[in-house]
C-alpha cells in the first residue's frame, strides 16, 4: 500500500486545494482591482480636485443648474418606474394567468426588445414620435397637426418605458407563476370578491417583485445615456449633463463628481431594494 | 359575461403594449428596405440602403464581433474559475468580492467609462486600441458570467462532487476540469449568451471609450441616427436586429429550459 | 474476486479534535485505533462529531493542532484526501452527473493512469460484484436510489483503497431497500477484507455491520466496544439510552438491593449507595404473579407489536417501567403484576456528572 503515490505530480503545496482555489480567484481580483476599483477610486479623487475641492461634491446639490437637473432626472425616473410597474403588472398578470392561442407570440413580442441597447430604443422613439414618426403622421392626417415630441422629455420618458417594460413584465410573470394559488382559493373560500382577492392577497404577494423590478427600472432610468444621447442633447438629465461637462466643457472634476453622485444614488436604490426583496437586483445597461 | 369583459379589456391593453414595442421595430425594418420612407413602401423595395450600410459600417460590425468574442474569452477564463473559488471558499471575503464585482451593474456605464478614461486615458497606445473598449466590456459583463455560473453551483452540490473526485485521487486542477466545469455547463452557456449579447449592444461605456478608429456597431448606429437619412439608419438597425435576435431567442429558450428542470 | 480484494490498512488517530473557524467545537480530542480489515462504526445522534471524525480520517478536514492521523503507522495528517488512497461513499453519493455509470466507476482508475483495457476489466468486475449489470452506460439521473448507492460503492472500491469510508451511505434510501442493501454491504465488506469506517445514526445498522462500535455524543467518544458489549454493558446513561430501549432506575442501594416504590431488586454487587443509577432492558424483565413477588406494580398500558407486547408498569420503579412480554400473555391495564429481574440483568451506571 502506497500513500502519497501520486506525489510525483508535484510538490504538495503546489496542488493543495486552498492554493488552487486562490489561484482560481487571482485573475478576477487582479482584473477587478486594476480596471474597476482603481479607476473608481481615481474618479472619486478627481471629483474633489476641482477649484472647490471636496465641496465640488456639494455643488451637485447646491448649484441651481445641477440641482435642477438632478431633480428633473429623479422625477423622470420615478415616473418611468411607476408607469412601467402599472403597465407591466396588468400585462404580466394577464399573460401568466390566461392561456389562449397566440399567447406565446404575444410574450415573444413583449420581450424581444430586451436586448436593444439604449441607442436603438432612442431610434424606436424617433420612428414613433420623431419628425417623420408614426404619431406625427397620424395626427397630421386626423387633426391636421403634426405631433412631434421625441426630442423632448416626453420622448425620453417613452424611451425609458420602452426599455423597462419588457424586463419588468418578465419579472412580474415569474413572480405570478410562483404565487401559491391556494392562497387565492383560501381567500375566495372566505368570501372575498375577485377584486378583494387581488387587493389583499395577490398584490401583497407580488410586493417583492415590484420592489426589485421597480428599483431596476428606476436606477436604469437614472443612469441611461444611450437613449438620451440619440434623442437629443438639450434634455436636462444627469447623464447628458455629465457627458457635456466632460466632452464639451472638459470640466473633469465636475463630471467626475456628478458621476460619483449618480453612481451612489443608483447603487443605493438597488441596495435598498435588495434589502427589501432579498434577491439580487441589478440595473440594466 | 363580466369575466369576458375583463379578459377582453386586459387583452386589448396587452396588445397595445405589444404594439408600442413592436410597431417601431417593424417600422424600422420596413424603412430599411424602402426606396423612400417619406413616400412609403409603394416607392419600392430595395436593398440599396443595406448595401450602403455594409459599405460604410462593415468595420464596426467586425470590430463588435471581435470585442464580443474577446470579452467572452476573458470572462470565461477569469469568471468561471472565480465563480468556483467564490462558491467553494464562501465566507465574508468571498461575499465582499462578489459584491464588488457586481457593482458595475449598479453604477451607470458612463461613470465607469469616465473612471477608466481618467485612469488610463494617458496610456496612448492602450487608449487608442480596441483593447480599451474590451476592458470596459469585461468589467461590465463579468458579473453576469460569474453569477450565472455561481447560480448553477448553488443547485448542484459542487462541494461534495469535488470531495468525491478528490477521494478518488484527482488533484485539484483535474477535479476542476473533469467534474466542476462539465457540471457548470448550463451556467457557462447562459452566461456566455448574456455576455455576447450585452457586449454587442453596449453603448454607454463604449461611446466614451471609442476612438474614430475603434467604432463598434452601436457607435455606428448612433452615428447613423445622427447623420444619415432615416432609411440608412433603419437598414443599419435591421442588421443589428438580425445579429441580436438569434442570441435573444437562444437566451429565452435557455431560461425556459432552466425553469422546466 | 481476488482482483478487487485489498489488504486493509490500519488507522490510528491521536488526539484529534476539531474546532471550526466560528469557534464551535465539533470534536473533542480523541484517540482511536482501527485494525486492518476491521469494520468500525461511528454511531451517534446528529451533531455528535462522527462525521467530523470521518472527514478527519479522510483528509477532508485538518484536525486541530496536536492531532495526528496515521495509516499503517505513517503520519498522513497533512496529506490531502487525493493522496491518501481512501475510498469514500458519500451520503449524497457525489456521483458525477456528467459521466456515465462506467465512467464514474473508472474515474479513479483513469486518474491513476491505469491502461484502458485493465480499467475496463476492473470496472466490469465491480459492476458484476455490485449487481448493477446492464447499467454501464446509463446517466446518473436515470438511476434509482439503490442503484446510485451501488455505483457509489463500486466507484469507491475500484481504486483498491486501503481504507473505505462510508458516510451514512444508506440514509437516503427507504426502509425496505435499506435493510436489503445493508446485508449486501456487509457481505461485500467481509469479502473484500477492507478496513472500513462507517458512520451512521442508525443503531441496528451499527449492530449488524460493526466489528466494533464507537458510540459518540456531544463531540466525545462515549464508549468503544463490540455490539454485544455496547448493548449489554453500556458504560453510561447516554449509551444505555441511545442503544436499544432501556429503563433507567434512580434509587438508593442498600446491601446490594435497589430500594424501589414497588419492592426491592437485588443486583450483583453488594455496595451501598445513597443515589444509584441502574439500567434494565425491557426484555430482561419477566411478568410473574403479583403475590409473593419481590417487586410489583400496576399495568399502565399495553401495546401489541406482533412479535411481542410492550407492557408499561407503574408503581414499581421511580418512573414507568417498560417490559417486553410474550405476545400470548393475556394482560390489561389495571392488572397487578409482579416483576422478576435477574440480578445480572441490572447494570449499574455511573451517576450523572
Amino acid at each position: 500500500m502506497q500513500y502519497g503515490a501520486s506525489s510525483r505530480r508535484g510538490a504538495p503545496w503546489l496542488m493543495s486545494h486552498k492554493f488552487f482555489v486562490r489561484l482560481c480567484l487571482l485573475p478576477l481580483v487582479v482584473v477587478t482591482a486594476a480596471f474597476f476599483l482603481l479607476p473608481m477610486a481615481r474618479l472619486a479623487v478627481t471629483g474633489a480636485e476641482g477649484p472647490q475641492g471636496l465641496a465640488g461634491y456639494l455643488a451637485i446639490l447646491v448649484e441651481p443648474r445641477y440641482r435642477a437637473t438632478l431633480i428633473n432626472t429623479v422625477l423622470l425616473a420615478a415616473a418611468t418606474t411607476l408607469v412601467t410597474l402599472i403597465v407591466a403588472t396588468i400585462a404580466g398578470m394577464f399573460l401568466q394567468r390566461h392561456r389562449f392561442p397566440g399567447r406565446a407570440v404575444l410574450i415573444a413580442m413583449l420581450t424581444f426588445p430586451l436586448a436593444f441597447p439604449g441607442v436603438v430604443v432612442g431610434f424606436m422613439i424617433i420612428l414613433l414620435a420623431g419628425r417623420q414618426g408614426l404619431i406625427g403622421d397620424l395626427s397630421n392626417r386626423l387633426a391636421g397637426q403634426k405631433f412631434v415630441f421625441a426630442y423632448s422629455i416626453y420622448g425620453l420618458f417613452l424611451g425609458y418605458l420602452y426599455f423597462s417594460v419588457p424586463r419588468v413584465i418578465l419579472t412580474i410573470m415569474a413572480a405570478v407563476q410562483k404565487l401559491d394559488t391556494g392562497l387565492e382559493d383560501a381567500a375566495r373560500s372566505l368570501g372575498a370578491s375577485p377584486w378583494a382577492v387581488q387587493r389583499d392577497v395577490v398584490l401583497p404577494a407580488l410586493a417583492p417583485a415590484f420592489v426589485a423590478s421597480g428599483a431596476i427600472a428606476f436606477a436604469t432610468a437614472m443612469g441611461a445615456f444611450g437613449t438620451a444621447f440619440t434623442l437629443a442633447t438639450n434634455i436636462d438629465v444627469l447623464p447628458m449633463l455629465i457627458y457635456t461637462e466632460f466632452t464639451l466643457a472638459a470640466n473633469f472634476s465636475t463630471s467626475a463628481a456628478l458621476s460619483v453622485g449618480l453612481g451612489v444614488i443608483t447603487w443605493f436604490i438597488l441596495a435598498l431594494a435588495r434589502s427589501f426583496s432579498g434577491s439580487a437586483v441589478a440595473a440594466a445597461g | 359575461m363580466r369575466d369576458r369583459l375583463i379578459f377582453a379589456g386586459q387583452l386589448l391593453f396587452t396588445l397595445i403594449v405589444a404594439a408600442f414595442l413592436v410597431v417601431p421595430a417593424a417600422l424600422s425594418i420596413v424603412a430599411g428596405v424602402t426606396m423612400s420612407y417619406f413616400r412609403g413602401i409603394s416607392s419600392g423595395v430595395t436593398l440599396q440602403w443595406v448595401a450602403q450600410v455594409w459599405n460604410l459600417y462593415a468595420g464596426t460590425i467586425a470590430l463588435s464581433f471581435l470585442i464580443a468574442l474577446a470579452t467572452l474569452a476573458v470572462t470565461l477564463l477569469v469568471g468561471v474559475p472565480a465563480a468556483y473559488a467564490l462558491h467553494r471558499r464562501g465566507g465574508r471575503l468571498s461575499r465582499i468580492i462578489e459584491e464588488v464585482i457586481t457593482l458595475p451593474l449598479a453604477i451607470p456605464g458612463l461613470a465607469i467609462a469616465l473612471a477608466l478614461l481618467l485612469t488610463y486615458g494617458s496610456f496612448g497606445e492602450f487608449r487608442r486600441s480596441w483593447l480599451f473598449i474590451l476592458v470596459g466590456h469585461v468589467v461590465f459583463t463579468m458579473p453576469f458570467m460569474v453569477r450565472s455560473v455561481m447560480a448553477v453551483f448553488a443547485t448542484v452540490d459542487v462541494r461534495t462532487l469535488d470531495e468525491g473526485a478528490a477521494s478518488l485521487g484527482a488533484p485539484a486542477w483535474r477535479r476542476f476540469r473533469d467534474v466542476i466545469v462539465p457540471n457548470a455547463v448550463p451556467g457557462i452557456l447562459a452566461g456566455s449568451l448574456m455576455v455576447v449579447t450585452l457586449s454587442l449592444g453596449e453603448f454607454n461605456l463604449t461611446w466614451m471609450l471609442h476612438t474614430p478608429l475603434t467604432k463598434t456597431l452601436p457607435i455606428g448606429l448612433a452615428d447613423s441616427y445622427a447623420s444619415m437619412r432615416l432609411e440608412v439608419a433603419s437598414a443599419y438597425t435591421l442588421i443589428f436586429f438580425i445579429m441580436i435576435i438569434p442570441l435573444l431567442v437562444a437566451m429565452q429558450l435557455f431560461a425556459e429550459k432552466g425553469r422546466a428542470t | 474476486m481476488s482482483d478487487v480484494t485489498a489488504h486493509g490498512a490500519s488507522v490510528r488517530i491521536e488526539h484529534c479534535g476539531k474546532t471550526f473557524s466560528d469557534g464551535t467545537r465539533a470534536l473533542e480530542p480523541a484517540t482511536l485505533d482501527i485494525a486492518r480489515g476491521e469494520t468500525l462504526v461511528l454511531l451517534g445522534p446528529s451533531g455528535c462529531g462522527k462525521t467530523t471524525m470521518l472527514r478527519i480520517i479522510a483528509g477532508l478536514e485538518l484536525p486541530d493542532e496536536g492531532g495526528k492521523v496515521l495509516f499503517d503507522g505513517k503520519d498522513v495528517t497533512s496529506m490531502p484526501i487525493e493522496r491518501r488512497n481512501v475510498g469514500m461513499v458519500f451520503q449524497s453519493y457525489a456521483l458525477f452527473p456528467n459521466m456515465s455509470v462506467a465512467e464514474n466507476i473508472g474515474y479513479g482508475l483513469k486518474i491513476r493512469g491505469l491502461p484502458k483495457n485493465e480499467r475496463i476489466a476492473r470496472v466490469a468486475e465491480l459492476i458484476r460484484l455490485t449487481n448493477i449489470t446492464g447499467l454501464e452506460s446509463r446517466r446518473i439521473d436515470q438511476l434509482s436510489g439503490g442503484q446510485r448507492q451501488r455505483v457509489a460503492l463500486a466507484r469507491a472500491v475500484a481504486i483498491r483503497p486501503g481504507i473505505l469510508l462510508l458516510d451514512e451511505p444508506l440514509t437516503a434510501l427507504d426502509a425496505a431497500l435499506r435493510d436489503r442493501l445493508r446485508g449486501e454491504l456487509n457481505r461485500l465488506l467481509r469479502a473484500l477484507g477492507i478496513t472500513a469506517i462507517y458512520v451512521t445514526h442508525d443503531q441496528s445498522e451499527a449492530m449488524e455491520l460493526g466489528d466494533r462500535i464507537v458510540v459518540m455524543g456531544k463531540g466525545r467518544i462515549a464508549q468503544i466496544g463490540t455490539p454485544r458489549e455496547i448493548y449489554f454493558t453500556p458504560r453510561n446513561r447516554f449509551v444505555a439510552e441511545f442503544i436499544g430501549a432501556a429503563n433507567i432506575i434512580e434509587a438508593c442501594l442498600e446491601n446490594g438491593q435497589l430500594v424501589l416504590p414497588g419492592g426491592r431488586q437485588p443486583i450483583t454487587s453488594r455496595i451501598n449507595l445513597a443515589a444509584a443509577v441502574a439500567m434494565v432492558r425491557p426484555e430482561s424483565i419477566r411478568l410473574v404473579e403479583a403475590a409473593g413477588a419481590a417487586l410489583s406494580g400496576v399495568v399502565d398500558s399495553v401495546t401489541f407489536n406482533g412479535e411481542k407486547q410492550r407492557v408499561v408498569v407503574s408503581g414499581a420503579s421511580d418512573k414507568l417501567l417498560a417490559v417486553d412480554a410474550p405476545n400470548q400473555v393475556q394482560i390489561k391495564p389495571g392488572d397487578r403484576v409482579g416483576l422478576s429481574i435477574s440480578p445480572e440483568a441490572v447494570r449499574l451506571l455511573p451517576p450523572e456528572d
